[in-house]
């Protein structure tokens, strides 16, 4: 089963569904050990201008040769500074995958739908695999596939709150009607979550701030990792009924039976 | 993009024994699903649901309820021609058969148009043959100019066009179309069809896709249920269904589950779809697709109709007469014989009896403006 | 010369390369992405890049993000 089941993303063949990140550490030197712990493959990052009193900060050695880099594009409030962003991460020449983030509200921090509809089709056409960050709105989930999104990534709370899936009707609308990957980010806070998202048919889940900032981000990340397995193997084993079966009279289809009177 | 890559992949896919491997099992978690893959429709449509149609029947009445409330809508077919130029071998207006063919001019439109308004029907459903050079899209435009101040919805079940068509009609004030692919078998379908313009197979299965282009806001399919094994057919359907829906999410993709009925002609169905078949095929179709909408014609018995009415029905035809200006003088030969003879009025106390609202209008489109 | 790097305007001797540039802040040059006026500058051109009175300079890398 773990063999066959894949998650086909921008050419790569992932085996984990646990997309991680690299913020919010109190030590960036954990990340080796908390990608092993959670199985992940893929793992975020964001671009910064260089401290010219402190030097580059270099999280990269902290990250395994196996992993997929997947830059986002934090800070940017239009779509014009979201494809400036990606343009760069590209030029550092560690893929060309990008997770488009465009918010100008730094109270919520929620997407800006119009903007990274407009970044994510100049960056599509530019072959870059594109993962848009988004409110989970059927709407704009549309013209992001339209726009050539690779997957879309609906948060299931607002950043960093940890308040879990408070969308999850909205994403079930999107994990119905969409045909391309559902990857649930931010607002995940325990394993439980994330393993509700994967059995709701969630391609994947990414959990930064719940691991990173736990006591013991290492043994949260394999919790993580072993949630989102066990929702995945939940959901291709078919989630069993609630409650259908028959009751003992017919009061519905007992006319079947009965003698047709009169006709 | 069309569904035919779809249809020509079931058409030759055996779906027979995926139908007889299904267990009772699946079928349960099938009913118990909040949505339905194609597998799950497929259990609940094999042998293995057959006990369990309680089960359906009560979870497609749940879904009915909360999807369309207590309502069914009414409407009733209005027949303007029965000249064809088709040989559909199940059909009593095939060419070859020998019945008197009329057209009612826009006079006799009128009083069709005036003699159904009075029962108080909004919707009507209006039919020709296939015969363009006769009854066409001028005919046609000029029937919904006359029809158009009596029924805020008119809806066509004409003969397949181009989008274009579709388009102008729809300008003129048509807001539905019903086409039946009546079998997705394309083998049969050759052989049902085997002269006329009707023998395009491919023309056929994508005019429900030309409609919804051209601004259509119900689209109806079916097949017709007897000319082949109904579970296949049902199956298609359903998925024929679920593509439209997921194409045009702004049109509302209703199918019918007409039975064959005894017409003129001398065809026989090659299967019998029984009352607990037919059963079967609208309560799973209901739980794969639950914001669907479903057609019952008169071609079943007022019994059946209104028994099976809590299952899932959401579209009803009453005061029906199948034959050429039937509404406003005696009927000659229609299409086909009716079961159900009622009035408009006799259905909707039976409606109201049972606990259902009677809906004769469900949207008046704003006229365009100049 | 006078040029502007993050932000940050910086009086430099002229004949300067941005490798240069980049080893002066104390950043690995492996690890740096460049924009010279808006214009991105590939790593393998670091060296044969100089700069020039009034360039604008943007040096970016990687940091830890979700």
């Amino acid at each position: 089963m773990e063999q066959t089941d894949t998650f086909e993303l921008g050419g790569r063949a992932l085996t984990s569904r646990l997309f991680t990140g690299t913020g919010k550490y109190g030590d960036d030197g954990l990340i080796p050990a908390v990608c092993e712990a959670s199985g992940s493959q893929v793992i975020t990052v964001a671009l910064r201008r260089v401290d010219l009193d402190k030097g580059a900060d270099n999280v990269m050695r902290h990250i395994p040769g196996h992993m997929t880099l997947l830059p986002n594009t934090s800070g940017a409030r239009t779509a014009d500074e979201a494809v400036r962003i990606a343009r760069l991460a590209r030029a550092m020449g560690c893929g060309n995958w990008i997770k488009i983030e465009v918010i100008s509200d730094n109270r919520y921090l929620l997407p800006d739908g119009y903007e990274t509809v407009r970044a994510t089709e100049i960056l599509a056409r530019e072959g870059f695999v594109v993962l848009p960050y988004m409110n989970p709105d059927l709407y704009v989930a549309r013209s992001l596939a339209n726009a050539g999104a690779a997957a879309i990534m609906p948060l299931g709370a607002p950043i960093g709150t940890n308040r879990g899936l408070r969308t999850e009707e909205m994403i079930r609308i999107l994990i119905e009607e969409m045909s391309l990957p559902i990857i649930v980010d931010a607002g995940i806070g325990t394993p439980s979550q994330a393993c509700q998202a994967m059995e709701m048919g969630a391609h994947a889940c990414l959990v930064n701030t719940a691991i990173a900032t736990a006591a013991d981000p290492i043994g949260m990340a394999r919790a993580f990792g072993q949630a989102v397995q066990a929702g995945r193997r939940a959901y291709l084993a078919g989630l069993g009924s609630v409650a259908a079966l028959a009751r003992a009279s017919s009061p519905l289809t007992g006319f079947l039976d009965q003698e047709e009177g009169g006709i | 993009m069309t569904f035919l890559p779809e249809a020509l992949h079931l058409a030759t896919y055996p779906l027979e024994g995926s139908f007889q491997k299904v267990d009772g099992n699946e079928v349960l978690r099938a009913i118990g699903r909040d949505s339905l893959t194609a597998e799950g429709f497929l259990a609940l449509l094999s042998p293995a649901a057959s006990p369990h149609l309680e089960a359906m029947a009560s979870r497609a009445r749940d879904l009915t309820m909360r999807h369309f409330g207590r309502t069914v809508s009414l409407f009733t077919p209005l027949y303007l021609s029965n000249h064809c130029a088709n040989h559909c071998r199940y059909c009593g207006f095939a060419a070859r058969n020998t019945i008197p063919r009329t057209q009612l001019n826009l006079e006799e439109v009128r009083a069709e148009g005036e003699a159904i308004a009075a029962t108080g029907l909004k919707q009507i459903l209006l039919l020709t043959g296939e015969a363009p050079h006769k009854a066409g899209v001028d005919y046609l435009e000029a029937c919904v100019a006359v029809l158009r101040p009596l029924f805020p919805s008119i809806a066509i079940e004409v003969f397949p066009m181009e989008t274009e068509d579709y388009a102008r009609l729809v300008r003129a004030g048509v807001d539905g179309l019903t086409v039946f692919q009546e079998t997705y078998d394309p083998e049969l379908y050759a052989q049902l069809h085997p002269a006329g313009p009707k023998r395009d197979f491919v023309f056929r299965l994508n005019t429900p896709q030309r409609g919804a282009e051209a601004g259509m806001r119900i689209v109806n399919i079916g097949a017709l249920l007897g000319l082949s094994d109904w579970r296949r057919e049902i199956f298609a359907t359903g998925l024929h269904a679920a593509w439209l829906q997921r194409q045009y999410p702004g049109v509302d993709i209703a199918v019918s589950l007409p039975r064959m009925r005894p017409h003129a002609g001398d065809f026989e169905p090659a299967c019998v779809v029984s009352d607990r078949d037919l059963v079967q095929a609208m309560t799973a179709l209901r739980i794969f697709l639950p914001r669907l909408s479903v057609t019952i014609s008169t071609r079943e018995t007022p019994r059946f109709r209104d028994n099976i009415l809590p299952l899932g029905v959401t579209r009803m035809s009453a005061g029906v007469s199948t034959a050429v200006g039937g509404h406003a003088k005696p009927a000659e030969t229609g299409q086909f014989e009716i079961s159900d003879g009622r009035s408009v009025a006799e259905v909707c106390q039976v409606l109201r009896a049972r606990g259902y609202q009677p809906v004769f209008k469900d949207w008046e489109p704003l006229e365009a403006s100049a | 010369m006078r040029v502007i790097v993050n932000g940050r305007e910086m009086m430099l001797d002229g004949g300067l390369s941005l490798r240069d540039l980049i080893a002066s802040v104390h950043a690995d040059p492996a690890v740096v992405v460049a924009e010279l006026n808006r214009n991105i500058v590939p790593s393998s051109a670091f060296s044969e890049t100089m700069l020039q009175d009034g360039d604008r300079v943007e040096l970016l890398s990687f940091v830890g993000g979700g």
